[in-house]
């Protein structure tokens, strides 16, 4: 580093080298700290899924992927991630919009609400249902007159991920939206766009990246739910057996090599995840600076 | 007068918009909610009461609280660290660390909860050095720790790096070229900025770590009056069809849950208000 001295004098120089050796300590010992904590609780969780998973050989981890029962829950969790996500995009957008757009009394309320499910234990929210939709529960009867079983089988697993999921994709619109402000949508309006026009060519083009980063999110939860699906599921194999599921009763009946194989399966989903959520974050950062 | 009236109607959609939230809202929030308070008033005031008070519940209770709040305050101190390491140093594989950050965010809790559960067991990778200096994590409160510590990483993080982000360094080097310490100036200049969300941090970890199910269930072990969590009790309350008991839980549950937000909903409110003061 190269230090002006005809500016600073000999005093201030000294004491900027100084400060600068002293801040190289500091900077060392944090950094460490943070690797150190990060490599307990992250990294090497992470490295030993992997290789728990191949432990008995590529053979074992393939066979454990395969297997018909583990299958059909990956078939169940992508349904209930294809149905979940695209809903609650809808409720999120609409959601952003009569936030964002539009002053009305109740709004800090309404915003409370739509957070409400980040707060509630999943397990409570699994409940919620049961009482709402089992046989004992309040529409029970009805339910079974008509012949459909919610609780213990699909359309329960859909429900309680619906909630669970239900803040993402509008909790990262609204900032978003927010910061945009409504000016080009007026625009547009008074130029005599009707409403969808609007959305689909002002509306959406700004609010893509913040969309898709909500997507994802929900995506990524829809898959990983455990607690409330466990609740409303009832697992039983090969019909209401999500991937999380899955791994659970594998873990318990010792299969680990199985049970991490699937782990390693859905933690590469995650990674996934991670890697696109980067991706937006440096697109957005990127459009920001232009 | 007039003017912001027109103003606010230029915009189609509110009709739409705001029908489907509410619908959303009603359907999957507030009609299934009110069902935990119409269900549990099914119990009369003393067998309510009995049923959240038992001693095993009391000990539910306890380990929920002792643990979530241990495992959000180490989160407080680390998060912290990490949020200025990522702010102020550079480094290689800065980025990468910062993605990661994320991971227990998008790692499904059950993954993580086997992954830690074998690690940190007496035989595993971590837990046999821990095993040596006599400590056993794996099935017990620690344990319960140790998971809801990675479940809860992101938010202490996540809340301060932005407000770490936007602070000036002006006001910095006004503190030290008055004279100030290093120390004086993070005691006095830079901690009260973030205080608020450092505190808002803690109590999102903290809420998180109360409901958490799907981690800790694998490595707390469930024995009854000793690693047992309160949305266990729940379960457990359910496998045995008892709904108005797992019910009675659920309402105590969801009360704290309540108390949370409104309590970070108040320091985010404080936090705008610092934030605002500055500009």
């Amino acid at each position: 580093m190269t230090v002006d001295v005809s500016k600073y004098g000999e005093n201030r120089m000294q004491y900027v080298t100084h400060k600068k050796k002293q801040v190289n300590w500091t900077k060392r010992i944090l950094v460490t700290v943070m690797l150190l904590y990060l490599s307990l609780f992250l990294l090497v969780p992470l490295v030993f899924i992997f290789t728990k998973a191949f432990e008995q050989g590529a053979a074992v981890y393939f066979a454990a992927i395969t297997e018909r029962d583990a299958l059909s829950a990956v078939k169940l969790t992508l349904l209930v991630a294809i149905i979940t996500v695209p809903l609650n995009t809808i409720f999120g957008v609409a959601a952003a919009w009569c936030i964002t757009k539009f002053q009305f009394r109740g709004k800090q309320l309404l915003l409370s609400l739509i957070e409400l499910p980040f707060a509630v234990s999943p397990v409570i929210a699994g409940l919620v249902f049961v009482l709402f939709f089992s046989p004992r529960g309040v529409l029970g009867p009805l339910l079974t007159d008509w012949g459909i079983k919610v609780i213990f089988s699909v359309p329960g697993i859909i429900i309680a991920t619906m909630f669970v999921t239900l803040p993402f994709v509008a909790r990262e619109l609204i900032p978003v939206m927010q910061a945009q402000g409504s000016a080009e949508e007026e625009a547009a309006i008074s130029l005599g766009a009707n409403g969808w026009q609007m959305f689909f060519r002002v509306t959406l083009p700004t609010i893509k990246w913040g969309l898709l980063y909500g997507m994802i999110l929900c995506n990524a939860r829809a898959i990983g739910e455990f607690g409330a699906v466990s609740v409303v599921s009832g697992r039983i194999r090969g019909m209401t057996n999500t991937m999380p599921l899955h791994v659970e009763i594998l873990y318990n009946e010792y299969q680990f090599s199985a049970a991490f194989a699937f782990a390693s399966l859905m933690s590469l989903l995650a990674f996934l995840t991670l890697i696109v959520k980067s991706w937006i974050e440096w697109r957005t950062e990127k459009e920001q600076q232009v | 007068m007039k003017k912001k009236h027109k103003k606010r109607n230029i915009l189609p959609g509110f009709g739409l918009s705001m029908g489907i939230t509410t619908l959303y809202i009603s359907l999957f929030i507030l009609i299934p909610l009110s069902m935990v308070f119409i269900e549990s008033s099914k119990l009369g005031w003393s067998e309510f009461w009995q049923v959240v008070t038992n001693e095993r519940m009391m000990h539910a209770y306890k380990i929920s609280f002792a643990t979530s709040f241990a495992a959000a305050l180490l989160n407080g101190i680390f998060g912290f660290i990490i949020a200025w390491v990522l702010v102020r140093y550079r480094f290689p594989g800065k980025r990468l660390i910062d993605g990661l950050i994320d991971l227990p965010f998008a790692l499904p809790t059950a993954v993580a909860g086997i992954a830690l559960t074998t690690l940190y067991a007496q035989d595993g990778w971590l837990g046999q050095y821990f095993m040596a200096i006599g400590i056993k994590i794996s099935f017990t409160p620690l344990g319960i720790m140790i998971a809801l510590m990675f479940i809860g990483l992101p938010f202490v993080v996540r809340m301060v790096q932005p407000v770490l982000e936007n602070l000036e360094r002006e006001v910095e080097e006004a503190a030290s070229s008055l004279g100030a310490t290093k120390q004086q100036t993070f005691l006095k200049v830079i901690f009260p900025e973030v205080l608020p969300a450092l505190l808002a941090g803690f109590s999102l970890a903290f809420a998180r770590g109360l409901g958490e199910y799907g981690s800790v269930v694998f490595i707390a072990g469930n024995m009854p009056m000793k690693t047992e969590i309160a949305p266990l009790m729940i379960m457990t309350k359910l496998e045995q069809f008892d709904y108005a008991g797992a019910t009675a839980i659920a309402v105590v549950m969801l009360l704290v849950s309540f108390i949370c937000l409104i309590f970070i909903n108040l320091l985010q409110k404080w936090s705008r208000k610092h934030e605002l003061q500055d500009e």
